[in-house]
């Protein structure tokens, strides 16, 4: 047996006296963007896999767990990069880990329906020198393509070991992990044939390399020092400054200085080392063929017809949702937590009345309204997945792009910003996407205008309320109002705080293909659990303090500290026609949106009784005090869940805290214009 | 048949083709947008250009959106159309 790198294996002896020897090695799977990546990471690690966070970096980490024959690979999903600049968080992690870790192969998945372009990857990391395995993935697309790739030729071509698959039906997967273990038990077979820089610059490259050869620390590959030095990279020019002697580095500096654009000799060098790896390799298509991505975009893309399109796909995603998810929420209410309320303040009787109130309206009502949302948002999420999956969002983001940069936002934006409708958690954690720090930002910010399920939630309840004649044009208009002001606040920020700035917008358009259920089923897990995760967290915290404000110092509301906050409040709320009552409730709406029902429910002295709070609610508010309650619901600072996600996504408390701010200056502004208005007007 | 004519790939209408020339902007943008395909001497295609917004680029046999501020800093040679 051997053992090759940093793997390591220890022998043990059962208690039958057989010898069980375990190894164990690291599986860095590394890849561009669309070509399968995850769906090869689920196959590998099934529901053996943590997803956290990169350290310090708001990227994703996901990690498994991989048993094949006698050795046990810890899988570490790489980020998805095109390539290994130090850019983006993502290049610089990959990177990172692939020189810092040494991971005893790093499996690349490559689209055989753009092999070329995928390549460059390819280059990037044979000049790391890590052991590669390539995983030749979605042939049958390519075929459909019409493009033929020879894996064994390619493989011959590269000294790369190279996998023919279709991760989608999990054809490969064996084989390509067959692959890892020889090169984790047997090393590379041969040497790969690695990329050159292109032939004018070679000279100057080898310069550099012998400037810096004897000062590069370990474990970095002078080769890859000097050449990314070469294309300019920072990271590289910072480490190097340090380390070389002052005038050895004056040295470097002037040959970086005169081939500044040495980068494009760099990249042009890999394309002609690609057209060499593929020449023989790959067929061309034939001239003139219509595939079916090219079909479905003549509509999708199509300025005219692609904004119709992207109308009724929402259209459809909102129907379902409320259509499928509607019905099993209210079930959820009644037969789960109601019931369950129910029996718990009935097991309670002999319990101190303060335990009572404690766990059965501060926790339940609180925690407990808020999961009720569940079915809502997988059928919510799993449309939106489906969407994702197939190809389709990135057409959205091409067709929204206009519109969003218009508004200061980017085609990026729209995804995560759509996302909101259902639950505004994963719209801020969506917003990972751009990658411009400045518009994800902007992104996060304004993602509370969109309103939430929670949020339509309670239009749905009080607008008949309120407005039994006109409730559908009504609910109508408060949907749109934060929707209208999230665009001025996106055009204001831009014209006033971001100007000049130009968020760059480009995005690959991938092939579109037939869903990948389980891809689709961990992503909407996933989102499922962040959303959960808030609730059980902070919002239990949250609900516990608001239920303690509501119930001491005596136990009776009308004598809280809420009310005594509320009625503190009151000149304010004077302003928008609002007494305390609305206005705890529209306080009480920071731990869920939907509290603010239940909390007017309890402030007037009418509990669950959905009937007798219509009643008293029409005769105490008037009508602009009922439209401003419903403009302050719509505008209020969002749920202590969505702000907790604003502080892990941007890493700072000062984003939350403006945040906060403005949405409560704007909430008391637009709800004393609504109701000085609608005062003057009806 | 080809002119030398050297314009921003922002102009090329739909189903037009070209040869990059040239990228303007930084090193961050240049090596972006050589992950791509876009080097000096690769064709390009466009495939929507609707006169606003972004557009919708062919190239290594891949659909790339570029917003039109960054297709105005792509400067090609526009080739005749041979389809």
């Amino acid at each position: 047996m051997c053992v090759n790198g940093k793997m390591t294996s220890s022998e043990q002896v059962t208690a039958t006296g057989t010898q069980v020897v375990e190894k164990t090695a690291t599986l860095a799977l590394a890849g561009q963007p669309n070509v399968g990546k995850s769906t090869v990471f689920n196959i590998l690690t099934g529901l053996h896999q943590h997803v956290g966070n990169w350290p310090g970096k708001t990227v994703e980490q996901r990690v498994g767990r991989l048993e094949h024959d006698d050795v046990i690979f810890h899988v570490v999903d790489l980020p998805g990069t095109y390539c290994l600049t130090a850019a983006s968080p993502e290049e610089r992690i990959t990177r990172d880990y692939i020189i810092h870790q040494e991971p005893d192969v790093v499996v690349v998945i490559v689209n055989a329906a753009a092999l070329e372009r995928n390549l460059y990857l390819v280059a990037e990391l044979l000049a790391l020198g890590a052991p590669l395995v390539i995983g030749l993935n979605m042939i049958d697309v390519a075929e459909q393509e019409g493009f033929e790739v020879d894996p064994e030729i390619l493989s011959e071509n590269l000294g790369v070991p190279v996998v023919p698959m279709v991760a989608s039906r999990a054809v490969g997967v064996h084989d390509l992990v067959d692959e890892a273990v020889a090169i984790v038990e047997e090393g590379p077979s041969s040497e790969p044939h690695r990329p050159h820089v292109r032939q004018d610059h070679q000279q100057v490259l080898d310069e550099l390399r012998g400037l810096i050869e004897d000062y590069v620390p370990a474990p970095y590959p002078h080769d890859w020092v000097a050449l990314k030095l070469f294309e300019g990279d920072e990271e590289a020019a910072t480490m190097m400054r340090d380390i070389l002697p002052p005038e050895r580095w004056a040295m470097v500096d002037d040959i970086l200085q005169q081939h500044e654009d040495a980068i494009i000799a760099v990249a042009s060098g890999r394309y002609e080392w690609i057209e060499e790896m593929t020449r023989t390799a790959i067929k061309r298509p034939r001239i003139g063929r219509v595939t079916v991505t090219q079909r479905i975009d003549r509509v999708a893309t199509h300025p005219f017809w692609g904004l119709i399109l992207l109308a009724l796909v929402l259209a459809l995603i909102f129907e379902l949702t409320y259509s499928l998810g509607g019905p099993l929420q209210e079930w959820m209410a009644t037969h789960v937590v109601e019931a369950f309320s129910a029996w718990l303040a009935a097991s309670l009787v002999s319990a101190p009345a303060w335990l009572s109130g404690l766990l059965v309206d501060g926790i339940l009502g609180g925690v407990g309204t808020v999961v009720t949302f569940v079915p809502i948002l997988a059928v919510f999420f799993t449309v939106m997945g489906l969407m994702e999956d197939i190809g389709y969002m990135s057409r959205a983001a091409y067709i929204m792009d206009r519109f969003m940069h218009s508004v200061g936002l980017h085609g990026k934006s729209f995804m995560p910003l759509f996302l909101g409708f259902g639950c505004n958690v994963p719209a801020i954690m969506g917003a990972r996407i751009i990658e411009s720090r400045r518009s994800r930002l902007l992104t996060i910010m304004l993602a509370p205008l969109v309103p939430c399920a929670a949020r339509l939630g309670v239009l749905a309840i009080l607008v008949p309320i309120f407005f039994p004649h006109n409730a559908t044009l009504v609910t109508w208009a408060l949907t749109g109002l934060p929707l209208v002001v999230l665009a001025l606040g996106g055009v204001l920020v831009n014209r006033l705080v971001l100007e000049g700035e130009e968020a760059a917008f480009i995005m690959e358009m991938p092939l579109y293909h037939m869903p990948y259920p389980k891809s689709i089923a961990l992503l909407v897990w996933r989102r499922i659990m962040a959303f959960l995760r808030k609730a059980g967290t902070v919002i239990l915290i949250v609900s516990i303090i608001v239920w303690a404000l509501a119930s001491f110092p005596r136990g009776d509301i009308e004598a809280s500290y809420m009310a005594a906050i509320g009625r503190f409040l009151s000149p304010v709320g004077a302003l928008m026609g609002l007494g305390w009552r609305p206005l705890v409730a529209i306080l009480t709406s920071f731990v869920a949106k939907e509290n603010v029902v239940a909390t007017l429910g309890v402030l007037y002295g009418v509990g669950e009784n959905s009937g007798a709070l219509a009643q008293v609610l029409s005769a105490s508010l008037t009508t602009p005090s009922a439209l401003a309650l419903l403009v302050a619901e719509m505008l209020f600072v969002p749920c202590v869940g969505t702000l907790a996600a604003i502080k892990q996504e941007t890493g700072s408390w000062k984003w939350v805290l403006l945040n906060v701010a403005l949405l409560t200056l704007l909430t008391v502004v637009a709800g004393t214009i609504t109701y000085q208005l609608a005062t003057l007007l009806l | 048949m080809e002119t030398n004519n050297s314009v921003p790939l922002s102009q090329l209408e739909a189903g037009e083709s070209g040869v990059v020339l040239r990228l303007r902007g930084g090193r961050g943008f240049v090596g972006r947008m050589a992950a791509l395909g876009f080097t000096p001497g690769a064709t390009l295609r466009v495939a929507r250009n609707s006169g606003g917004g972004p557009i919708i680029v062919d190239v290594l046999d891949t659909q790339i959106a570029l917003g039109r501020g960054q297709a105005n800093r792509v400067y090609v040679r526009q080739r005749e159309n041979d389809e």
